[in-house]
């Protein structure tokens, strides 16, 4: 029988060679004579391991972590079908810590089967949700996402049962259902590893949701700088539709829903929903105003549901098992799982899916290791370029929402980006007004004007011009862009500065920094 | 359509593709860039009057976002992630380092590459991470950067 090698077709994988792993795995085989079944699957998110390559040895799965082509020869000449020992041998899969810690709710299929194949995925229960459904009903499901308590996984933390069930009380002939796939936080990539390793997921995620508030129609909006997505994305949606998951009378239920998929165009402001709106009428992603509600009046007009592509991936197993059971994980008012990743400079870089309540040391302590320049943290970046710089004094604070909100940060959606003591951190706040300037969709002047005053308020900071009076009026920038811009990009731009006024003032001393 | 040419028959084609539907643009202007590197002044005309527009409306769109350029591009693009998690992994000298190899600073083009930057390619474990054409690299040191540039130019 041929023994089944797994090398992730996974944008972060590929990006550290391993289409070239797989090539020479397939060319070694026929060489050897070696009859081997070789999947591409989904990455597991222990991106650190990339190129991670397993071996099916009778069920147990055998990890060889770093693999690069030119070690491929050897790993044979080692026996590695049979799981032989090698420098590049990890062990089995089901003893790695850093995958067998986390609470895997929304991801468990990723890195587990060939992300394509839609048998595998009806084995793993793939479609029971949809199935189950279509058994209790619309309003059932909607009680069901509302007892679960999850939240948009996006960033802005809104319950999406509340959400849902705005959108199935409007009533209109046409409602849609848009998914935000356009991941443009620094630091976050969980939406790409579910696309990439369960597409499938996220398809039967937006089939409940259209089936639950009355929607026949799904967007998936996806961000240009995922190409290899986009291609796994589009043949996930080919394959469903070919095997009667998508389109007419879905299995003969008299349900209705297909997917178009489209394509952003390297705008940060089109990750705002009402931006990603306008840009998915193939109009500039200029923000609207809101009221009204994209769940009253959204795309095109219609009641749409926007949610992002983990909050609609979690779905499915919440209704087959319950909201209860998603509720039973995590603490307070955040409850079950998200998906945390962990960025730059970390010594085991990678996804964490865990329930909320764990502290940020734990995660890039115990799951990160710690730099990986070996250097200490100075600070971690939380959220994305809109969330907060913190100093290692707050690497206890609980990852709930409530507790991030209340020291001035933000959860957002789970990116951690990790600094040693190198950075500069007048550096990085000049980074985030910089940043607001580039991507401003320039309709609201907080933000759109703010922005370039900002840069040069902290230039001038920096090059010790009325340093002081330059601070305050830093400080009313600040209140200026956070009281009054539309939306969250001029709004919450102003959360790295202040946190770098408030815990590393001292780099403004210098234009050097910690060098000073 | 081949390198730099615009060519009338083809747009209108791929309009066709998008059953000419105006709310489909940000669609069609990618689908063109993928075909030609560029939006021409001609192609925003013929957009315009096709999709049944205004230029401005065209012009605004195209100018909006970065995917969209008005001159046509090198060879190659080389985009180099300017955002935090590949900052934290020395992306600022990994720019600067580039701006050199390359002859060619941030923004710009020569016949043979144009280097622009980009904010993450959700790489963000394995930084710092360029953009060749449309292929993600990670992990990219300067020697790293210095192989993949040599790779291109011999693929020339």
């Amino acid at each position: 029988m041929a023994t089944k090698v797994f090398v992730p077709r996974e944008t972060s994988a590929v990006s550290v060679g391993a289409d070239n792993v797989a090539v020479a795995i397939a060319r070694e085989a026929k060489k050897s004579g070696e009859s081997i079944e070789l999947v591409r699957n989904g990455s597991w998110g222990a991106t650190w391991l990339e190129p991670m390559v397993e071996v099916d040895v009778g069920g147990v799965r055998i990890v060889y972590g770093n693999v690069s082509e030119d070690d491929v020869a050897g790993l044979f000449a080692s026996g590695f079908l049979a799981g032989g020992e090698h420098a590049k041998r990890v062990g089995p899969l089901m003893e790695i810590p850093y995958l067998i810690k986390q609470d895997r709710w929304t991801f468990f299929r990723c890195g587990l089967i060939d992300p394509l194949s839609i048998d595998e995925f009806r084995k793993t229960q793939g479609f029971n949700a949809i199935e189950k459904a279509f058994e209790i009903g619309a309003e059932a499901v909607i009680e069901s996402v509302t007892a679960s308590g999850l939240r948009g996984r996006g960033g802005a933390g809104f319950p999406a049962g509340i959400k849902w069930r705005t959108a199935a009380d409007t009533h209109s002939d046409q409602k849609y259902i848009a998914c935000n796939a356009d991941e443009g936080d620094s630091g976050t990539f969980s939406d790409r590893l579910l696309m990439e390793g369960d597409p499938l997921c996220l398809i039967e995620g937006m089939m409940i949701a259209g089936f639950a508030v009355g929607a026949s129609k799904g967007y998936i909006y996806l961000r240009s700088e995922y190409p290899l997505t986009h291609s796994i994305l589009e043949r996930a949606i080919a394959k469903a539709r070919e095997s009667g998951w998508l389109g007419e009378d879905i299995q003969g239920s008299g349900f209705d829903f297909d997917i178009e998929l489209h394509l952003g165009a390297g705008s940060y402001v089109c990750g705002e929903e009402t931006a990603m709106l306008e840009s998915l009428e193939g109009r500039r992603g200029v923000v609207r105003a809101k009221p009204p509600l994209p769940a009253i009046s959204g795309l095109f007009g219609a009641p749409t549901v926007v949610n992002n592509v983990v909050t609609l991936a979690s779905v499915p197993n919440i209704v087959n098992l319950g909201g209860a059971r998603y509720a039973s994980f995590g603490v307070e008012r955040s409850k079950g799982t998200l998906a945390f990743q962990l960025a730059g400079n970390i010594k085991r870089g990678g996804m964490v899916e865990k329930a909320f309540g764990l502290t940020l040391r734990e995660l890039i302590e115990d799951w990160g290791g710690g730099t990986a320049s070996g250097r200490p943290v100075k600070a971690v970046q939380v959220g994305g370029p809109l969330g907060a710089y913190l100093p290692i004094e707050q690497l206890d604070t609980v990852l709930d929402y409530e507790a991030f909100s209340a020291i001035g940060a933000m959860i957002g959606h789970g990116g951690i980006v990790v600094f040693d003591d190198t950075v500069n951190m007048a550096e990085q706040a000049r980074f985030a007004m910089e940043f607001c300037a580039i991507e401003s969709c320039g309709k609201c002047t907080p933000c759109r004007i703010g922005s370039t005053r900002g840069v040069e308020v902290i230039d001038r900071m920096v090059a010790d011009v009325d340093r002081e009076a330059n601070y305050d009026l830093l400080v009313e920038l600040c209140n200026t862009m956070e009281d009054a811009s539309l939306c969250a990009m001029g709004g919450m731009t102003p959360y790295p500065v202040r946190s770098v006024l408030k815990y590393f003032a001292e780099d403004f001393a210098s234009p050097r920094g910690i060098e000073a | 359509m081949t390198a730099n040419g615009y060519n009338k028959e083809a747009l209108s084609q791929i309009i066709g593709d998008f059953d000419a539907r105006p709310e489909m643009l940000v669609q069609i202007l990618q689908a063109l860039t993928k075909r030609i590197g560029w939006v021409p002044e001609d192609a925003v005309r013929q957009l315009a009057d096709e999709l049944n527009l205004s230029r401005a409306d065209v012009h605004g769109v195209v100018s909006f976002y970065h995917d969209f350029r008005t001159t046509p591009p090198g060879k190659h693009i080389v985009r180099i992630c300017q955002a935090e998690a590949c900052q934290a992994m020395g992306s600022r000298e990994l720019t600067t380092h580039a701006e050199q190899m390359l002859g060619v600073p941030m923004h710009d083009s020569n016949d043979d590459v144009s280097l622009e930057p980009i904010y993450c390619l959700g790489n963000c474990a394995c930084s710092p991470a360029v953009m060749i054409d449309q292929k993600t690299y990670g992990r990219v040191s300067t020697q790293r950067f210095d192989e993949l540039v040599d790779a291109l130019r011999e693929g020339n």
